[in-house]
């Protein structure tokens, strides 16, 4: 793609350096005459920006670590005296926490960018293999660095994750306990955290050399999806994109400044300012929001799949969910690139984009809450004054115990009583319980939640307390639509998308018209007149 | 023929060189492995982790109705006195309609086989469910509460309504002497 190279060593010295390691070659080729094709819109300038996140992870971590201990006892107090009493500290912290998301976010946008315009396809597959590689890197090295501060939700969020690989059948206990280096999350795990955490960006930063390197091979796609036809539909990476990079950028920090300056902990949880407590569990347990989207899919599977347990369904959906993206070059079957020719995959690529948000918001969320209201109602029957009676029950044999208790409640039923039970209490005893006579009663009490409905059936009983022991409840528990309900259709349409759609749509839709413009350089006759 | 003999020799030779790849590469291959696995291995728990792995507890210092929280493996274990009462409404539940079906004489079984004694429970913290850690004496049940996602367990740590799938784990203790024991 790059052609030959142009670079014409002008000084002494850059002809002898040339001669012996032509590194300003390298970098003349790939920064300044890298042609870049002349339609780029601004989401093309996220490269640059997630080039900038990993340089101030990189720079800012460093620092940290020149401050931070990794002891359970001290990471805490390490953490907040950098920040309190270290100079810049209170701004150097924040850079990496909130760095840590705008790295995130910034990323979320540059594949779905790569996902749009069909940046994976042909010639660019490994391209998109090695993004996928960097993004993997990437939530790993942010899961890492969540532990650090060893706070309530670090220390828990690394035992439910730690947790997750024991899901995995015979093997699972075994790497649990090898990567926290112990039975629980302890001092051998923050360890071996801070190690790692400090190894893998080095690696994010060798692969993103790949990264680029493969995109210089195969050049640039563009927002039509149409392959560069000439030099004349081309720019010089620099000044060109070197300055709207730049500029995009610069809109880029303001954001990043708008959190770190005015809201450092908007993006965090408040019970990480607690320290870690290994007895007590805060009241929820929730990651980080960039990997919300994948908690939902790992708790949208709370069923059996066969011998699949819904433990392990949920592991594999989550690991398939990030898969299923290496593959994708090889699902898509369209053969057009950008999706401003595909109408209808258009379509489906919007409520893709939703639906990845709405995943999101689910696995911020309580998974038993209720999206769409319902009520819950109980029928509870008793009888006003009457007499209780009561009778021993006795089986012959632990086996024989569910026929005596059906004889003894008929035996009851039969001389007229009502509200007739009984109660083991042991192997093959038990008491079997009766009300003669009084007025038979009957109430019905609603709520709109489950506990709700518990409580009010309490304070009916309650109310009727002195006249009447005792109660038959019939509880009627309306179909309902919680947030796992939500979280599974939207997993399904997150697969659908992958596995069925983007294959299918390739083979059967009618791509919409490239126009001449397009198709055709413009400039050729211009240049050839 | 002297053709054929070259060609035999050459043959030969071919075969002999290719034991000595596959030898080399194979004695390589052992190696390699031989040397990750010095890597991979030095994650798994020290000796000094696995010298805590056994936690010593005297439940003298635990009044009836009270629990006490001790760290075995870094784990809470509940180690919970109960009262008469507790102990009745346990045995009395045996054969009342539970999620995860035990008799709480088999909760209490030594991990000997033996029987361990009514009054002491020794079970891990960790809820069922997700791995919360439940409140003690809270719920319809009065044995714990998970705050997480509303789990109740009874007076022998069994699920008794709730998300969580099983009942709350026994820790493997024995007895050493009458108020002494240890887990793991």
């Amino acid at each position: 793609m790059s052609g030959p190279s142009t670079y014409e060593p002008k000084t002494g010295f850059t002809r002898w350096l040339d001669k012996r390691l032509p590194i300003i070659r390298l970098g003349y080729d790939s920064f300044v005459a890298y042609p870049t094709p002349r339609n780029l819109n601004y989401w093309w300038t996220f490269g640059a920006m997630l080039s900038l996140c990993l340089a101030v992870q990189i720079i800012t971590g460093i620092v940290l670590a020149m401050h931070y201990i990794p002891h359970v006892d001290e990471a805490f107090a390490s953490v907040q005296r950098f920040k309190r009493d270290v100079s810049f500290g209170w701004l150097i912290q924040p850079i990496h926490a909130v760095g840590a998301s705008m790295f995130f976010l910034a990323v979320y946008i540059h594949m779905f960018r790569g996902l749009y315009y069909g940046s994976y396809k042909a010639p660019r597959e490994v391209l998109w293999i090695l993004g996928c590689i960097i993004y993997l890197l990437m939530v790993v090295t942010g899961f890492l660095g969540y532990t650090l501060p060893w706070g309530q939700m670090s220390f828990w969020g690394a035992t439910v994750i730690t947790n997750i690989l024991g899901a995995v059948p015979l093997v699972g206990e075994s790497i649990q306990v090898w990567i926290r280096g112990g039975g629980a999350i302890d001092q051998p795990t923050l360890n071996r955290f801070f190690s790692l955490h400090y190894l893998l960006p080095f690696v994010i930063a060798g692969v993103v050399v790949l990264h680029i390197w493969a995109l210089h091979e195969s050049g640039q796609n563009n927002p039509t999806g149409v392959d560069v036809k000439s030099k004349a539909d081309t720019v010089p990476f620099s000044p060109h994109a070197t300055m709207k990079d730049l500029f995009a950028t610069s809109l880029f920090l303001i954001l990043f400044g708008v959190f770190v300056f005015y809201m450092p902990d908007a993006l965090g949880h408040a019970d990480n300012y607690i320290p870690a407590n290994a007895l007590q569990t805060p009241p929820e347990i929730v990651p980080e929001w960039y990997l919300l989207p994948f908690y939902a899919i790992l708790r949208a599977v709370d069923f059996n799949v066969g011998p699949i347990d819904s433990k392990l369904g949920g592991v594999i959906a989550m690991f398939a969910s990030i898969a299923v993206l290496f593959v994708l070059p090889w699902l898509d079957t369209s053969r057009v690139r950008s999706m401003r020719y595909r109408p209808i995959a258009r379509q489906f690529f919007l409520i893709f984009v939703v639906v990845c948000i709405a995943l999101g918001w689910c696995g911020g969320q309580n998974p038993g809450r209720l999206i769409v209201p319902a009520t819950y109602n109980a029928t509870l029957n008793w009888v006003q004054g009457g007499e209780v009676v009561e009778q021993p029950v006795q089986s012959a044999g632990e086996a024989g115990w569910d026929e005596a208790a059906a004889e003894a409640e008929e035996a009851m039923r039969a001389q007229g009583m009502t509200l007739v039970a009984t109660t083991r209490t042991g192997a093959s005893v038990g008491t079997v319980r009766g009300v003669r006579g009084g007025a038979p009663q009957s109430a019905s009490v609603s709520a709109p939640s489950s506990d709700g409905l518990e409580e009010a059936i309490t304070e009916a009983k309650e109310e009727h307390a002195a006249a009447a022991p005792y109660y038959m409840v019939e509880r009627n528990i309306p179909g309902t639509f919680t947030v796992t309900n939500l979280s599974q259709v939207l997993t399904a349409y997150y697969f659908l998308f992958f596995l069925i759609i983007l294959p299918l749509l390739g083979l059967r839709e009618t791509p919409g018209r490239v126009p001449e413009t397009i198709a055709k350089p413009v400039t050729t006759q211009t240049e050839g007149a | 023929m002297a053709d054929a003999g070259a060609v035999g020799a050459h043959e030969e030779d071919a075969t002999r060189r290719d034991f000595i790849y596959i030898a080399a590469g194979a004695v390589g291959a052992v190696g390699v492995a031989g040397t990750a696995w010095v890597f991979v291995d030095q994650m798994n728990p020290a000796a000094d982790t696995r010298a805590l792995a056994t936690t010593e507890v005297d439940l003298s210092a635990v009044e009836a109705g009270q629990q006490i929280q001790v760290l075995w493996q870094g784990k809470p274990v509940f180690v919970r006195h109960r009262t008469a009462d507790e102990i009745a409404s346990a045995q009395r539940d045996d054969y009342a309609n539970l999620k995860d079906p035990q008799h709480d004489a088999d909760r209490l079984l030594q991990a000997d086989g033996a029987a361990g004694k009514p009054e002491y429970l020794i079970i891990e913290a960790g809820c069922t469910h997700l791995g919360c850690i439940p409140t003690f004496a809270e719920g319809a049940y009065n044995g714990w509460f998970c705050p997480c996602h509303g789990s109740v367990y009874d007076t022998s740590g069994r699920i008794r309504s709730g998300p969580a799938p099983e009942n709350l784990y026994v820790a493997p203790y024995v007895y050493l002497n009458d108020t002494t024991i240890r887990i793991g």
